[in-house]
């Protein structure tokens, strides 16, 4: 299914003219509401949740300083996120000596090319020689499911900096496409290949767990 | 215009798809040809069902985000209220 276009939700401008007017019910509505995706997006820069909650907590202060500069082009959530996003990324540059997420753009296969037919197999060349097998058919189901949590989380938090931010907005915090590439700055085409990286190296690992169950 | 008639996807191609097509990012064309190869490869088929999985496994694993500590949102607060006292 296709994301919706990020449409500005039809109160993003009336609660940008409330908190330019001193609204204080408003922006703590506005707080609590965005500070948990904020934080994590945050914690996806640096390395402490202390210094992501700080980055936070000056964010939520240059977004009331500037709010007169929201004309609601993009929805206020993905303005707030990227404004957020801007500010980790100053200070994770600033707090490491090395450049981070510069990591290769990797463009190899996201499976490995051992599971499927030479290219000239006589039978289906370049189709499966291992193909995946089916997830439910595991009897264990329940035992299954915090072992399966954990790998999904080790696997998740294995990924390069830029995957796993990617994968976190969209699956995590249920933004959409649009606003993933506006908060991030990235184009349509890299924010797919960064998600599709994650999900199919989460998808390996899961894999490897069950079949090693 | 010659078309030539595009031969079917392998299935090493087809893994590499498989956002392309769950984000609506395939021409139709191209969309054909991967829901053709997938309702004709039980291996494809599971690869992309264990995909469409991968977001809600995701969500389930991710630690709880609480936002800001209490002290913290009360300073806050008390930066919004001097902020716009200073600006009237």
């Amino acid at each position: 299914v296709p994301d919706r276009p990020d449409h500005v939700r039809p109160h993003d401008l009336a609660t940008a003219a409330a908190l330019a007017a001193g609204d204080e019910a408003a922006f703590a509505d506005l707080v609590r509401e965005l500070s948990p995706s904020l934080v994590r997006l945050a914690r996806g820069y640096v390395g402490s949740h202390a210094v992501a909650e700080e980055i936070v907590q000056d964010v939520w202060v240059s977004v009331f300083r500037g709010i007169t500069g929201y004309e609601g082009r993009a929805s206020l959530r993905t303005w707030v996120h990227r404004i957020c996003a801007r500010a980790a990324l100053r200070r994770a540059t600033s707090e490491r000596r090395s450049i981070p997420f510069a990591d290769a753009f990797d463009d190899g296969p996201t499976v490995d090319a051992s599971r499927f037919a030479s290219v000239d197999a006589r039978d289906n060349p370049r189709g499966w020689s291992s193909a995946p097998r089916p997830w439910r058919a595991q009897p264990e189901d329940h035992v299954l499911r915090a072992e399966q949590r954990a790998a999904v989380s080790v696997a998740v938090e294995s990924l390069p900096d830029r995957q796993r931010l990617v994968l976190v907005m969209r699956d995590v915090d249920g933004f959409s496409a649009d606003e993933v590439c506006e908060a991030l700055n990235l184009t349509e085409g890299h924010q797919r290949v960064l998600l599709h990286r994650a999900r199919a190296h989460v998808r390996t690992r899961l894999e490897e767990e069950v079949g090693a169950s | 215009v010659i078309r030539w008639r595009r031969r079917s996807l392998t299935c090493q191609e087809l893994v590499e798809l498989v956002t392309d097509y769950t984000e609506g990012a395939l021409p139709p064309a191209e969309r054909r040809r991967f829901e053709r190869h997938v309702a004709a490869c039980a291996g494809c088929a599971t690869y992309v069902e264990q995909m469409a999985a991968i977001p809600p496994l995701v969500r389930a694993a991710a630690q709880p985000s609480t936002g800001l500590p209490p002290e913290a949102e009360l300073s806050l607060l008390h930066a919004f209220r001097s902020w716009h006292d200073e600006r009237r």
